[in-house]
């Protein structure tokens, strides 16, 4: 299937939501309400039509700034019917951002669900080892924020250039 | 091999400092403790490996702190490996030595602006005896630094009393 056709079959299913398709970038993808993340990917791995079986990537990202938010990019693959599909969420709330885990139905998305905490503060609710995966526990803020400022030290040892 | 070869012949009765002996000993047995942490980790194996051939100058590999003479710092320190560092410096047995090779272990190298998780220089937490430039450093640099601390461990003399 092409990405339009996956997506019109998405927005018969789920309606408002699914919020908007861009069919003219070089990775096609869905915007959807992030409270829906759940039921839609469960969907896209088990309709017949679609059997997306691997959940090539999840990647956060900043935007910077209120009207550009933060968010996440699924990036699927099937295997069996060989087409392609990208599904973005969308945080207006900076402060808290929380989504549902997928960890259930793509193992895949273990790592890489801490990896999007660890750098982008985005929390995963349900997931069953959730910490940071690259820095230490006890580091604080999110590194690849657009806003994020760098300590000046860590544990005593100096991170900042001499000047 | 070293100071004392081809100086006699049949049985004999070498004198010589004990200083120059423990020195001599010292310097020829630099087991090196390796934890690859970066892209110098490739240049250090190859360094140990057949072309280069480290042990000829009786430098061998250790994978334990308790079994080394010599930390090679090889790579990008982190802060998160940073904290390791210390600890497994703290775990090696004196006399005890460290080379910080390449670029990122002596200043933080690529990472010295936007580095917000790399320490600016392993010194900063250990103390290092020789740095070695280069980014990563040919295996030839890093022999020559192995070949700096024999000079450096020569000079040494662990018997004297230090004023302290």
């Amino acid at each position: 299937m092409t990405e339009a056709e996956i997506y019109s079959l998405l927005s018969t299913e789920f309606g408002d939501k699914v919020v908007s398709f861009q069919g003219e970038e070089k990775t096609p993808f869905a915007v959807i309400q992030h409270q829906a993340i759940h039921e839609i990917m469960s969907f896209l791995k088990r309709d017949e039509r679609l059997k997306f079986d691997s959940l090539m990537s999840l990647s956060g990202f900043d935007l910077g700034g209120a009207e550009q938010p933060l968010g996440i990019i699924y990036h699927l693959y099937s295997m069996s019917l060989n087409h392609y599909f990208a599904v973005k969420v969308l945080f207006e709330d900076r402060e808290n951002p929380k989504l549902k885990t997928i960890n259930d139905l793509f193992r895949t998305a273990d790592w890489h669900e801490r990896e999007a905490y660890d750098m982008y503060g985005i929390t995963f609710e349900g997931h069953p080892d959730f910490h940071r995966i690259l820095l230490e526990d006890d580091w604080e803020g999110y590194p690849l924020r657009k806003d994020y400022v760098q300590a000046e030290f860590y544990r005593g040892m100096k991170i900042a250039k001499e000047k | 091999m070293g100071i004392l070869e081809h100086k006699f012949s049949g049985d004999n009765v070498i004198i010589t400092s004990l200083d120059k002996v423990i020195n001599w000993a010292r310097s020829n047995s630099e087991w090196y403790f390796q934890f690859g942490l970066a892209c110098c980790a490739i240049e250090m194996m190859a360094t140990a490996a057949a072309r280069h051939d480290l042990e000829r100058f009786g430098a061998m590999p250790r994978s334990s702190p308790r079994q080394a003479d010599v930390m090679l710092v090889t790579g990008t320190v982190t802060l998160k490996m940073a904290t390791r560092i210390q600890r497994l410096y703290q775990q090696m047995a004196d006399p005890k030595y460290v080379i910080s090779m390449g670029s990122c272990a002596n200043s933080g190298g690529p990472y010295w602006q936007h580095g917000y998780h790399v320490l600016k220089g392993v010194d900063q937490i250990v103390p290092v005896d020789i740095y070695i430039p280069g980014c990563p450093p040919r295996p030839e640099a890093l022999i020559e630094g192995l070949m700096r601390l024999q000079v450096k461990i020569r000079e040494e003399s662990s018997l004297a009393r230090k004023a302290s």
